[in-house]
């Protein structure tokens, strides 16, 4: 029982578990100038990701949705991350932190910006049906990158 | 059948206290199925995932083992003793199938490849030729994708209409809405004997009865209904039946389809092949009779030999006894369950069979499924490939927790004191 929990808490690190219960820039952005909306179908996740870019830099960013505490936190700390950063860095980081959920390899790679507090997701590669959970909001930030920048943001 | 359920639940209430537990040896019922005696992440394996599918006893890999290693050989058209005693054990496993359902004939059963395709096979050959422009189909709010989506693509091929009956807030079908929806123009009415989300055991008996009035012909998907309950297809009154081999303990990939032999004698072939001919020729093609003419090409034989030996296994323990325990379970569950803070039981029908969905507040179904595993403890965490129950109790998810017959009362407490430790991980 001890040791099972113990090992639950691999996962589901206290830094994971506070992102579940207050996530970080959740709500609307008003001055919004890209957006994505992200699924899973299979498990019913669902998170919208919006953009503020300034010349080739992320002003703001917040997240909308539902999802579980990886995909919660995921898409919390992945906003925390960002804020202030390039386009550049942003893409960048979300291959490191790709990386680190499908290879494990958390070296970061050269020139990109450090995974920082998204360490604590190094645990998800234990749980290879939880992977999904943790990449749905970056999977959905680039997709909003992808958006052409004079694109109006969808309002529906 | 919600006659029978009731009648083995009182019994069970007045023997609680004198003799707990089955009125089978659990013990060596539990050592029949060896997967159970097995460490999950170190802790003993609790299998509460019933309704997806159920783990198989000795005896049903022994008889597939014997198939392989004794008598095997292609069915029907050997004239060499190996096909012979394939094609009798096969036909050997028809005869469990009628027993089981207690069919007037072993002519009216198919074999199927489960629940989905015996309805797609309904759908394709029954309704396309019944069911045309302006006609309607009529389901319930609580059916599974496969008794759902085989008559979306019936009615948008045929022009024909898509009806819905409502449930209400414990999951019942509303029978005035049934009824209200029931109309000349009403082909068929298709819907579960058990949901497999909710556990709400369907008044079968009575929709066939009301559909019948209505002049529409009843088709009940009896995918969770088979392993817990005694099905009477006579009694119940419908006129298709269909069921899966995997949740009977039973092979996957094998199930049967029951149809009214008229029916079935009326129906066009809706697959072509080997095996579902009387003569072909290239002026014209004759067909088989029920049930083969519904069974082209090489048939799953092993599948279905060990579909039999799961049928004959279940009935030796007997349904009411399986059916009692699961009630003795399912109530000791929902007692239990009803303690847990920020638990909401979805589903609360007053037949209900071994299911309990639920939602635990600020904790999604998935952290939940995760957290279950981790103590050795499978459940299902989804949609249960049943997004309109879904959507119409507000929630994206529930983790459910499915009984059978080898499931203990111990079984039960490490759910419940697993969902209060994942309470207090997440709170």
């Amino acid at each position: 029982m001890i040791t099972s929990m113990n090992d639950l808490r691999d996962l589901y690190q206290e830094v994971i578990l506070d992102h579940n219960r207050q996530p970080r820039n959740f709500g609307p952005l008003a001055t919004a100038s890209h957006r994505a909306e992200g699924s899973n179908p299979l498990c019913g996740d669902k998170v919208t990701v919006l953009l503020d870019l300034d010349a080739g830099r992320i002003r703001d960013i917040a997240f909308q949705g539902a999802g579980c505490a990886i995909s919660t936190a995921s898409a919390s700390l992945m906003t925390e991350a960002l804020k202030g950063q390039t386009v550049e860095d942003a893409r960048r980081l979300f291959h490191v932190f790709h990386d680190l959920l499908t290879t494990g390899d958390i070296r970061d790679r050269e020139g990109s910006p450090e995974l920082g507090k998204l360490a604590v997701f190094t645990g998800v590669r234990e749980y290879p049906m939880r992977v999904k959970c943790a990449t749905l909001a970056w999977h959905t930030l680039i997709a909003a990158l992808d958006q052409k920048q004079d694109q109006p943001v969808s309002t529906e | 059948m919600a006659m029978t359920l009731a009648a083995s639940a009182e019994d069970t209430e007045d023997t609680r206290e004198a003799a707990p537990g089955p009125t089978y040896d659990l013990d060596r019922v539990r050592a029949d199925f060896p997967i159970l005696a097995q460490k999950v992440h170190g802790r003993p394996l609790v299998y509460l995932d019933n309704a997806a599918s159920t783990q198989k006893p000795r005896a049903v890999m022994d008889a597939i083992a014997a198939c392989y290693g004794e008598y095997y050989a292609n069915v029907e058209r050997g004239v060499h003793t190996l096909s012979q005693r394939s094609t009798a054990a096969r036909e050997g496993a028809r005869e469990a199938v009628r027993r089981f359902l207690n069919a007037p004939s072993a002519e009216e059963v198919v074999f199927v490849r489960g629940t989905t395709e015996a309805i797609n096979l309904v759908a394709a050959s029954w309704g396309r030729r019944h069911v045309g422009p302006g006609d309607e189909v009529l389901i319930t709010e609580l059916e599974h994708h496969s008794n759902i989506v085989p008559w979306q693509l019936l009615c948008e091929e045929r022009g024909a209409l898509l009806r819905v009956a409502p449930i209400d807030d414990r999951g019942e079908v509303i029978l005035e809405e049934l009824d209200r929806l029931l109309s000349p123009r009403t082909r068929l009415v298709a819907v579960a004997h058990v949901s497999n989300a909710l556990g709400t055991v369907n008044p079968v008996r009575e929709i066939a009865a009301r559909a019948h009035e209505a002049g529409a012909v009843v088709l009940v998907d009896g995918a969770q209904a088979a392993p817990h309950l005694r099905v009477d297809v006579q009694a119940l009154g419908c006129d298709f039946y269909a069921f899966s081999g995997h949740k009977v303990y039973g092979p996957s990939g094998i199930g049967a389809l029951w149809g009214r032999r008229e029916l079935l004698e009326a129906m066009p072939p809706w697959q072509g092949g080997g095996g579902m001919i009387r003569t072909v020729s290239f002026a014209g093609t004759t067909y088989a009779p029920p049930p083969h003419r519904f069974e082209a090409g090489t048939p799953a034989i092993e599948a279905a030999v060990g579909f039999g030996a799961a049928l004959n296994y279940l009935t030796a323990l007997g349904l009411p006894a399986v059916g009692a325990w699961e009630a003795e379970l399912l109530a000791l569950a929902t007692e239990r369950m009803a303690a847990v803070p920020g638990l909401r039981l979805i589903g609360t029908a007053k037949e209900k069979a071994a299911v309990l969905s639920f939602t635990l507040e600020r904790i999604h179904p998935h952290d939940v499924g995760t957290v279950l595993d981790r103590e050795g403890i499978a459940v299902r965490a989804g949609h249960h490939c049943a997004q309109p129950v879904m959507e119409r109790f507000g929630v994206p998810a529930t983790t459910r927790a499915s009984f059978g017959l080898y499931n203990t009362r111990e079984e039960v407490e490490a759910l419940v004191a697993a969902l209060h430790r994942a309470r207090k991980l997440f709170g």
